[in-house]
């Protein structure tokens, strides 16, 4: 994107120098009243020992030393990774195949790309009760469907080994629309002369894809990545209403552990702590991202 | 980027379109079949909604495969309807939703103007903390917010809801790069002929925003009609809910005689006003997504 001119500085009156605040204030307002004052507390809740809205102690860092053994935050940590890997890559990967497929000329075209896009409208707990119903191991249409066909039961929701798969697969299905809208705007700033000029060279198909159309991708698969990851790591709805992070402990990721831990176990001062090291993470990535992905464009 | 080459590079492919459609080859057909395969899986969960709404509970509650209820019925609306408050739930969620997409495109525009076309002491500063709260999960701090909505006093009510979304990060962040796109002169001429800043803005500036007012209150919109866990933790009453949560609270409820088809009736419920939305402002709908993700 170009940068846009530089903002002249409005010079005469002094009244002026007042106005960017009050067009400003309202937000500046709302956001140190609710959500900077809420950081602010939530960073002296990590250092302190709380009881359920009772008095904290001063604790030091003992909330971010339990984290070393605590064995569920490393279950945790465990299958956020394992949430993340499965369904970014993946959504990424059939949002650009569906984006490339129809940004041909084909008879339906508007019709396909506004149903795969119709999934990111659903409310997460409709997503979560509907997917619930459908893969209800008893009553479930995918169940009764898969008798029909001769196929056994699975238990989809039931089983500690499969939730996890189900639970990626009905995420992707919510994601995989957003990854092709964009895809689909940037596939049409791609030259069509750069394409038709390789294929004129003998480039086949799959060449001209893997050489021209991906490179020249690079910098919104970069932005999407991030993007996906953080809507990953703070998935909350769905698995809050499909799963509850159960069987066990088999879906709880980082994000369902910050919650548990402040509303269930009444731990706001670890919960605090938890939610602080999931930020890191957030950070972290996104600035080594940022880092590679200006690596990368100094490379092209 | 200009306009004209936007223009031209998306005209050839479509006049290109027109004369290929004439005989569209055989393998795009095959390609078209697997889209339409592969659209119906996509579409199929919200159609189960329906039917499953739809169906009786001797049917739905069976191990029978089936893909249109034998009798459909409205049963299952007119037992949930009868048995819960759920056009209370409606009306707050209609409040709420209305209320906090009003407030937040108007605080969004005068951040993103100010951000966008002034300079001023804490500017970056400002910007930097926004963006940052885009990172924070709401989980982390909602605990905290809690205690603060507690302390002014607005627990279980609406404006609990309302007044800590009004803030809206993207918002903010798609209406400065909107700003930034609206040229400097046309601001500076204003100004020229004698107009105050506020008349800069509300006679000369605003007017030109009508489709970033288009993608702030359709992604506001979807955003807080669908919103669910902040709303779940400040509202308690069972006739305060927002619809999503009032949903939530349905399954596993032993109230009712198929407790599957209440909670799927619901569920249409919640998802048909934004489906219309969306059928009718698709192309708003597509522009305001992708908005958000071109950083």
């Amino acid at each position: 994107m170009s940068r846009p001119a530089e903002t002249p500085v409005p010079t005469g009156r002094r009244g002026r120098r007042l106005t960017p605040y009050v067009f400003l204030g309202p937000a500046a307002l709302l956001f140190l009243t609710f959500s900077l004052v809420p950081i602010v507390i939530a960073i002296a809740l990590s250092f302190q020992d709380t009881q359920t809205l009772g008095e904290g102690q001063w604790v030091g860092t003992q909330n971010f030393e339990e984290l070393g053994s605590d064995r569920l935050f490393r279950t945790a940590l465990l299958n956020t990774v394992v949430f993340a890997v499965g369904t970014v890559p993946t959504s990424m990967a059939i949002g650009l195949a569906l984006a490339t497929a129809l940004n041909r000329p084909l008879p339906g075209r508007g019709l396909f790309r506004a149903l795969f896009f119709v999934p990111m409208v659903a409310a997460g707990v409709v997503v979560g009760v509907v997917m619930s119903w459908i893969f209800n191991t008893d009553y479930g249409v995918a169940n009764n469907a898969l008798e029909i066909l001769g196929l056994g039961r699975i238990p989809w929701l039931t089983s500690p080994s499969m939730a996890m798969l189900t639970l990626i697969l009905v995420v992707v299905w919510t994601r995989v629309g957003f990854c092709m809208v964009i895809y689909l705007g940037a596939l049409q700033s791609v030259p069509a002369e750069i394409v038709e000029a390789a294929s004129i060279d003998g480039a086949g198909p799959w060449a001209r894809f893997r050489r021209i159309t991906l490179p020249m991708l690079a910098p919104t698969t970069s932005i999407l990545l991030i993007l996906n990851v953080v809507f990953s790591l703070q998935a909350f709805d769905i698995i809050y209403v499909l799963t509850g992070g159960g069987p066990g402990f088999s879906t709880t990721v980082l994000i369902q552990y910050v919650f548990r831990s402040a509303f269930q176990d009444g731990q706001m001062g670890y919960a605090a702590a938890l939610g602080l090291v999931l930020v890191a993470i957030l950070l972290l990535f996104t600035l080594l991202r940022q880092r590679a992905s200006k690596k990368a464009e100094s490379f092209l | 980027m200009s306009t004209d080459t936007v223009t031209t590079t998306t005209r050839t492919p479509r006049s290109a379109t027109r004369v290929r459609r004439r005989s569209t080859p055989p393998r795009r057909w095959l390609l078209v079949a697997v889209l339409a395969i592969l659209a119906a899986f996509v579409v199929f969960p919200l159609y189960w909604m329906v039917v499953s709404a739809l169906t009786s509970g001797g049917q739905s509650q069976s191990t029978e495969f089936y893909l249109w209820p034998k009798e459909p019925t409205f049963a299952n609306f007119t037992e949930v309807f009868s048995t819960q408050p759920v056009w209370r739930w409606i009306g707050n969620s209609v409040l709420i939703s209305v209320v906090t997409t009003a407030l937040s495109v108007v605080v969004s525009l005068g951040a993103g103007y100010a951000l966008a076309k002034y300079r001023f002491w804490g500017r970056g500063l400002f910007y930097a903390a926004f963006m940052l709260t885009i990172m924070i999960p709401i989980q982390v701090t909602i605990v905290p917010s809690f205690l603060v909505v507690a302390r002014i006093g607005l627990v279980d009510s609406p404006w609990a809801v309302i007044l800590p979304t009004a803030f809206d990060v993207v918002g903010i962040f798609i209406a400065r790069q909107f700003m930034l796109g609206v040229p400097d002169a046309i601001v500076e001429a204003a100004r020229v002929d004698g107009a105050g800043e506020y008349r800069a803005f509300f006679s000369v500036v605003l007017p030109t925003c009508g489709p970033l007012v288009g993608v702030l209150v359709i992604l506001a919109f979807m955003a807080r009609w669908n919103d669910f866990l902040w709303p779940m933790v400040v509202l308690q009453g069972a006739e305060n809910l927002t619809v999503p949560v009032g949903l939530s609270t349905l399954t596993n409820n032993p109230a009712f005689a198929s407790p599957w088809g209440a909670v799927m009736a619901v569920a249409t419920v919640t998802v048909l006003p934004i489906l219309a939305v969306f059928l009718v402002f698709q192309k708003q709908f597509v522009q305001g997504i992708s908005s958000t993700g071109i950083k």
